[in-house]
């Protein structure tokens, strides 16, 4: 067990095994969210309050959920590479940064067009849960803004990880904001006391594209962590004979 | 089949938001192989560097 | 200590001073993360006199007097212990209906009738199709007059 994580962090084995994993990442993901968007928009029984609107469900919620997802793959691996001094950790957390940061865009756009005809509002200031994601935004722009501001990558490396690890603190804000203070925004559906409150038939189109995203996530995550590894590596032996190998 | 496409009313926010994902995840995968490119680009002519100078 | 232990210790204490750190913040500001007040309090009269703020209840039964061809409405707001008139003058949201959650941002005036500049209605985090949520609330009916019976 520990000499498979041992010989995964060593870069050439990395690069070697992740290139396996990124066609069925990507195939499952297209998948799963091909069969969750046709059940989402077509399948799925419209709600008894928000008619079909609430099928924007679909696509806020995975992207809402990828970009915790991400900031937590971030902010772990930044912790990682701080302690064990892993380069393949603060590779990942360079890499899951713009990743995340899409997502939360898309979260946040998404939610607003889902908010215009629902609450009657596109954004509200002052709203826990949108402000808490809203910050998130912020914390990756700086994370990568840092990262992109120092050239000397061991200490773009330090300094990136340890704004990714004081950024973390907000994760469980924007979790628990619902609940602690009081909120435009509804509370958690999926996971609850008493199990998801929502009806199985549009449950499992929800759990798909959860799901899928999470594969197409992994796909890309994995891309770019070995464009990302290449590139730290760009002098070691290994990209070099990989390299030659492949022009000759 | 219209009427399926109209999400009773609301298809224009439906349809754009789902329109938004995809260009998003477009753009994810346009943007990793941008990079990428670059990177193979970066090594390549320092290789070739090398080589011609030794 | 191994050098790695003490990273781990300064990257854990670092974690703890950052959270204790945000905790105290979120406690002195805890009022202004109420993102709306509650019924209650306003009736108490313990919400802003001189500046606008939002307010959070359900829209009694019943309640809602509109004008034909009019945008003025006026209805009553609850949370269930207390009510609170509200006067709105625009455009409603979809989801606006007697018994939603909705809230309403504005001030009182000088009657304690609350004028609204905007009303945005909340939605709960059940989602199910109309016929269930029609079979539910016939079953609850049916549940609250059986027990009425058994009570008399």
């Amino acid at each position: 067990m520990w000499t498979f994580f041992h010989k995964l962090a060593s870069p050439p084995h990395f690069y070697d095994i992740s290139a396996r994993f990124i066609p069925w990442f990507a195939v499952l993901g297209l998948l799963l969210i091909g069969y969750g968007t046709v059940a989402g928009l077509f399948f799925a029984p419209a709600d008894y309050q928000q008619g079909d609107a609430f099928r924007i469900i679909y696509v806020h919620v995975p992207a809402a959920y990828l970009s915790m997802m991400a900031y937590s793959i971030m902010a772990v691996s930044a912790a990682i590479g701080l302690i064990w001094r892993m380069k393949l950790a603060h590779a990942v957390a360079a890499g899951a940064a713009p990743l995340g940061a899409w997502f939360t865009f898309l979260a946040l756009a998404t939610g607003s067009i889902w908010g215009r005809p629902m609450w009657g509002t596109w954004w509200e200031w002052g709203d826990p849960r949108l402000t808490s994601e809203l910050i998130m935004l912020f914390l990756y722009f700086g994370y990568m803004a840092l990262r992109a501001a120092i050239d000397d990558t061991t200490k773009a490396d330090k300094a990136s990880a340890v704004l990714a690890l004081v950024g973390a603190v907000n994760i469980p804000i924007i979790h628990f904001s619902v609940e602690w203070w009081s909120s435009l925004h509804q509370g958690p559906t999926l996971v609850r006391e008493g199990g998801p409150a929502i009806e199985p038939a549009m449950l499992y189109p929800l759990l798909a594209m959860i799901f899928g995203f999470t594969f197409f996530f992994g796909a890309l995550l994995l891309a770019r962590v070995r464009t990302e590894v290449l590139s730290r590596e760009h002098r070691a032996r290994w990209v070099r004979n990989m390299m030659m190998g492949e022009s000759a | 089949m219209t009427e399926m496409f109209a999400m009773g009313n609301y298809g224009a926010y439906v349809w754009s938001s789902f329109g938004l994902t995809a260009i998003v995840m477009l753009a994810c995968v346009a943007q990793a192989r941008s990079r990428q490119r670059t990177v193979y680009q970066q090594i390549e002519t320092r290789l070739k560097a090398m080589e011609s100078a030794e | 200590m191994t050098p790695r232990k003490q990273r781990m210790l300064a990257v854990g204490l670092a974690g703890a001073g950052v959270v204790i750190a945000t905790v105290l913040t979120l406690r002195a500001f805890e009022e202004n993360m109420m993102f709306f007040v509650d019924i209650s309090e306003v009736v108490q009269g313990n919400a802003p006199a001189d500046r606008n703020f939002r307010v959070g209840g359900l829209v009694v039964q019943n309640s809602v007097e509109r004008e034909p061809g009019q945008l003025e409405v006026k209805f009553t707001l609850t949370d269930t212990k207390n009510n609170l008139d509200v006067y709105y003058a625009g455009i409603l949201p979809d989801l606006f209906r007697e018994g939603q959650g909705i809230i309403a941002h504005g001030r009182l005036d000088a009657n304690g009738v609350f004028v609204a500049d905007t009303v945005l209605a909340k939605h709960d985090e059940n989602y199910m199709p109309p016929e269930v949520a029609d079979s539910l609330a016939k079953h609850a009916a049916e549940k609250a007059a059986a027990t009425a019976v058994n009570q008399e």
